[in-house]
């Protein structure tokens, strides 16, 4: 069936709900309001509102709260409004979340998830358009989870609440409205395992979340030239599935890696040190990052454009390697 | 007065208090490393409140764990070992000092940002209420969390969605070097912060165990059958200085006060009592000071000849399969 990415999400919670008591969705305007961007639609309906908690405007507060629900033996999800608002939280989920099981030596866990859409959306400027992946990422004790696809995005939360972890996962307000198809009926999609969403043999090229759907839209392009691109997506970022990678580019020799966050110590950073350090010699060129610019996000729209990668750069970055 | 229920609550801060001064010695001898925060002093707050919860009640604290851990009855073997780093340690020797946690005893942890375990206290009670259970929180943590924003957000919280949690503020009247005065606005009455989130208060003389105890029985009967917060100030004070870093009274305060306190060093105010209405003798007390010396003895013992982690532990822990 077809389903757009919104309602993967939905039904991704909506049948962990049912199946297991033990979790419930807590955020701000996830009842009444249906969710800011319509995500928990139905819930306060069918699950009441001792399962699906507004909150006040208190991340730390809530994230917190969820941490020692999970401590206690609950399966909380945490609806941030925006990942960005996570930041007001990192000390909860960097502090507590990430640490409690190793500190305790093992004796607690922290069984959880905290998702919402990360990414720039329509010019909301440069407090509600960062990419910060790669700070959750940079933290022992987390995993992280971009699915790009209604599919991916279905399967692979639901593998994220039966995750005795804490999962970060991030969505794209951007990416909620695009629909694919979704198989019928109960699926899950395992957590660290990459997948080629369109092969080819020319370049390799990584691409995650919303730039996913760039770096496809640039296959197609660069096709009608006769360039076929192998586009990997990882859908999870921690746990990487390098190996996928990495048997791609021992194929086509060549890599570009799309990610929309600060290129600064960014994911691509970290995947191009992997691939280097496991199949520099495979490797027939540099490989090539193409990133958001290092600065704050502009509010005006032909900056705002500037500072995130689109078709021509992707492109260009796939040309420069053939 | 039960004498031997006196005896046993006189023995647990004994414990305590002989167990820090034996951890201070290890410090200086370079066994335990890192921080290390002391509980003399405030031994009445922790054996008193522990004293008025069932078993399986939820304890959470702030980094000055030690006292919480062994009040509820932890190995101090285990702890001592803990603290020296062993694999032998109740968390392995990957959390040290600061971050005991028996969750057997459901003490779910000493957390050393400050301010920022209040919000997993109200967690707990939260998934006591989900579930049904009629099991309170006791949130220990100092009156230098009390400013902070997440302390704030917990009693918001707490009070708004009225969970069973007990926020015991242990006003020992310094945060590090920062007297309360310096600190928190309210400072004549730090119970007005949780009234006024509508969280009902009370103040305690946390020099007196017996008072901090019948204080926190009444208290645990009421949130357990309300299901609603409660705020305790344990008025108290730190004998020692705030770290193992700092001597015991410092710039910010100074020896005779320090002094002056040590007259209500919570030890003695519940020997006296026991003393005047003839309960116990010195030789009780000397007894109790040779079983507890024998405890804290093979504390060390256990925990000099435990072995350190193995290089494999590093990465074990970290995620759960």
């Amino acid at each position: 069936m077809v389903l757009s990415y919104r309602e993967a999400l939905n039904q991704a919670m909506r049948e962990e709900m049912r199946r297991d008591p033990r979790v419930f969705l807590i955020g701000e305007e996830v009842a009444y309001y249906q969710g800011a961007f319509k995500v928990s639609k139905g819930f306060i309906e069918e699950f009441g509102p001792r399962r699906v908690i507004d909150t006040p405007i208190t991340e730390a507060g809530f994230t917190g709260l969820a941490i020692g629900a999970a401590m206690a033996g609950l399966r909380p999800i945490v609806e941030l409004m925006t990942m960005n608002f996570g930041i007001v939280a990192l000390d909860q989920i960097v502090n507590n979340a990430a640490k409690i099981r190793y500190m305790s030596g093992g004796q607690l866990s922290v069984p959880m998830v905290i998702r919402g859409p990360g990414s720039a959306a329509h010019q909301l400027a440069a407090q509600h358009s960062q990419s910060l992946e790669a700070w959750f990422c940079h933290v022992p004790g987390l995993k992280v989870i971009v699915p790009a696809t209604p599919r991916d995005a279905k399967g692979l939360l639901k593998s994220a609440i039966r995750d005795p972890n804490p999962v970060i996962f991030i969505e794209a307000q951007l990416l909620y409205g695009t629909k694919g198809e979704v198989p019928e009926g109960e699926y899950t999609i395992p957590i660290g395992v990459a997948e080629v969403k369109r092969p080819g043999h020319a370049v390799t090229v990584v691409a995650y979340s919303k730039m996913l759907l760039l770096a496809l839209e640039a296959a197609e392009h660069l096709s009608r030239e006769g360039i076929e691109i192998e586009v990997i997506d990882p859908r999870t970022l921690k746990p990487l599935d390098l190996e996928t990678i990495v048997t791609s580019v021992k194929k086509t020799g060549r890599l570009v890696i799309v990610e929309e966050g600060w290129r600064f110590c960014g994911l691509g950073a970290q995947i191009a040190e992997s691939v280097y350090a496991t199949a520099f010699d495979y490797l027939d060129a540099p490989i090539v990052r193409v990133t958001g610019a290092d600065v704050p996000m502009p509010y005006s729209r032909p900056l705002e454009d500037a500072a995130i990668p689109d078709l021509p750069r992707v492109i260009e970055a796939v040309k420069s390697l053939c | 007065m039960d004498r031997t229920d006196l005896l046993s609550l006189y023995r647990q801060m004994l414990l305590i208090r002989r167990f820090e001064e034996k951890s201070a010695e290890m410090y200086a001898l370079a066994k335990i490393a890192g921080f290390l925060h002391l509980y003399i002093g405030e031994e009445a707050v922790a054996v008193g409140t522990i004293a008025a919860l069932r078993p399986d009640d939820y304890v959470i604290s702030a980094y000055r764990d030690h006292g919480y851990c062994l009040a509820r009855g932890s190995d101090p073997g285990k702890v001592m070992a803990e603290l020296f780093g062993k694999a032998t340690g109740l968390c392995k020797g990957k959390g040290g000092s600061m971050h005991l946690v028996d969750a057997e005893r459901f003490f779910m942890g000493g957390y050393a940002i400050v301010g920022g375990h209040l919000p997993l206290a109200t967690g707990l009670a939260f998934a006591s209420q989900y579930q049904s259970l009629d099991r309170v929180t006791v949130c220990f943590f100092g009156e230098g969390a009390l400013p902070s924003g997440q302390a704030h957000e917990a009693f918001n919280l707490a009070a708004l969605w009225k969970l069973p949690v007990i926020f015991v503020c242990e006003n020992n009247r310094y945060g590090m070097g920062t007297p309360v005065e310096r600190a928190v606005a309210l400072y004549t009455d730090i119970t007005e912060t949780a009234r006024s989130y509508g969280i009902a208060a009370e103040e305690v003389d946390g020099m007196d165990v017996l008072a901090v105890r019948s204080v926190m029985r009444r208290v645990v009967e009421q949130v357990r059958a309300t299901g609603t917060p409660f705020f305790v100030e344990a008025k108290t004070y730190r004998f020692m200085g705030h770290s193992m870093a700092d001597p015991a009274h410092g710039h910010y305060r100074t020896k005779e006060e320090v002094e002056a306190y040590r007259k209500r060093d919570p030890l003695l105010v519940l020997k006296q009592t026991m003393l005047d209405q003839n309960l116990a003798g010195e030789a009780d007390f000397k007894q109790l000071e040779q079983e507890v010396g024998a405890v804290v003895a093979a504390s060390i013992k256990f925990a000099e000849e435990s072995p350190f982690p193995s290089p494999a532990e590093l990465h074990q822990d970290v995620l759960m399969e």
